[in-house]
């Protein structure tokens, strides 16, 4: 094998590599210092009001106003996303999941992205509706 | 399109609710933030001047901007402008995409910006300054603008960041007439704003900071392959502001101050923008 060969072999099995990390469910991307955040508005009514109002306007339209997930749009009142960290959540929302048709609302300024996190973890679980064939548990 | 089909199309738009879109007060500069996957975006875009010498005009930009992917923004625009004591003309049609090439949100975001163009010289939108571009280009009567017609392909390289509410954005533009053997062209445009409010209220409310954000731009032209510089171009610099009707429209205004004597003194600029979410979801309900 000559060395042109080992550098394609190389290159494959860099991109295969590269592949599989990207597709990972999207909380596998999420470092320790970024889960361990804690959210300033955590069970704060008033922040939890405004986060409402703010999913409302953002997020409703995907993940519906009952936030029971729509068609392909998964529930976010899966064991899974109640059970996450705020941390994990909140990175979700400034980096988004852009190959899977989640996308990034960094736009959003920092304490909004937390008003919207707190309201969602006060939702509770709720099973997904059962037309509901989202992929659950991955916002 | 059927009457009766047209008429559905309009009643099921109608009945979209709009959200609230949190692009900044740009008008010239993009940041990267794309449209949402599945909305499609209506805006009406206006400048106004009254170059020395020439004419008073108003530029009509109508926009319709998809969200195809979550790292894909396509949008379609149509122009036309009237300028006074001379006529009302249509100026032509662009097509762009931008591109995310970067999954993840970094201090810096870079997106690939690849539009076709296809607008005559009678165009006065000033959605992008490049090359010489210069108050001469103003001075055109429309009967002379719209003998020639420009066909070019513009790219853009767009470097944005957002940090503790502020988005900060470059542009460095160029652009190449495919009609003839023209050098490149350059140009740049940088924007930097600020929603008045980073958390929101849990109460309903109209004229809310939240809803309400500002910021500057600055662009220009960087002269062409053959004499790259800021000389013998256009600088344009301007304070920037929008609202956020609350389930309703943006709306946004600009004035922007020529910085030198290749530019027109003022030009106002005026967006009115209207999101309309998941629309082909919608329609397809609508459908069944």
């Amino acid at each position: 094998m000559n060395r042109g060969h080992l550098l394609a072999a190389g290159l494959l099995v860099a991109s295969i590599a590269i592949c599989a990390w990207a597709e990972a469910p999207w909380v596998n991307h999420v470092s320790d210092a970024e889960s361990k955040r804690t959210n300033p508005y955590a069970n704060q009514q008033e922040a939890i009001a405004a986060g409402a109002r703010l999913f409302a306007d953002h997020c409703a339209k995907c993940h519906g106003p009952d936030a029971l997930g729509r068609k392909k749009r998964p529930s976010l009142r899966t064991p899974e996303v109640q059970q996450a960290l705020d941390g994990e959540i909140f990175w979700l929302l400034r980096n988004g999941d852009l190959r899977h048709g989640m996308p990034s609302w960094s736009s959003l300024p920092e304490p909004a992205r937390w008003q919207i996190v707190a309201y969602v973890k006060s939702l509770g679980e709720t099973a997904p509706r059962a037309s509901n064939s989202g992929e659950s548990g991955r916002p | 399109m059927k009457p009766a089909s047209f008429l559905w199309v309009l009643l099921v738009l109608a009945g979209s609710v709009p959200c609230r879109a949190q692009e900044p007060p740009y008008f010239v500069t993009y940041s990267h933030d794309l449209e949402e996957p599945g909305n499609l975006e209506i805006a009406v875009k206006s400048a106004a001047g009254t170059p020395q010498y020439g004419n008073t005009f108003i530029s009509e930009t109508l926009e319709l901007e998809y969200g195809a992917k979550g790292w894909w923004t396509t949008e379609a625009y149509i122009q036309g402008q009237h300028t006074s004591n001379d006529s009302t003309v249509f100026n032509g049609f662009r097509w762009e995409n931008r591109f995310r090439p970067l999954m993840r949100e970094h201090f810096v975001n870079p997106v690939i910006y690849v539009e076709y163009e296809n607008v005559n010289q009678a165009d006065k939108s000033l959605l992008e300054v490049t090359g010489h571009d210069s108050i001469s280009d103003f001075l055109l009567t429309n009967a002379q603008g719209r003998l020639e017609t420009e066909r070019s392909l513009e790219l853009k390289l767009i470097l944005s960041s957002n940090t503790r509410g502020w988005n900060i954005s470059e542009n460095f533009i160029s652009e190449k007439d495919l009609n003839e053997s023209d050098p490149w062209e350059f140009g740049y445009a940088l924007g930097v704003a600020r929603p008045l409010a980073l958390a929101a209220s849990g109460k309903a409310c109209f004229f809310c900071r939240q809803n309400l954000a500002a910021g500057l731009e600055l662009y220009g032209g960087l002269g062409d392959l053959d004499g790259f510089g800021l000389r013998a171009t256009s600088h344009y610099l301007g304070p920037t502001v929008s609202f956020d009707i609350p389930r309703g429209p943006t709306v946004s205004f600009s004035p922007n101050f020529g910085l030198n004597d290749n530019s027109v003194g003022v030009i106002y600029r005026f967006k009115i923008s209207y999101e309309l979410q998941q629309i082909f979801e919608r329609l397809h309900r609508g459908a069944e």
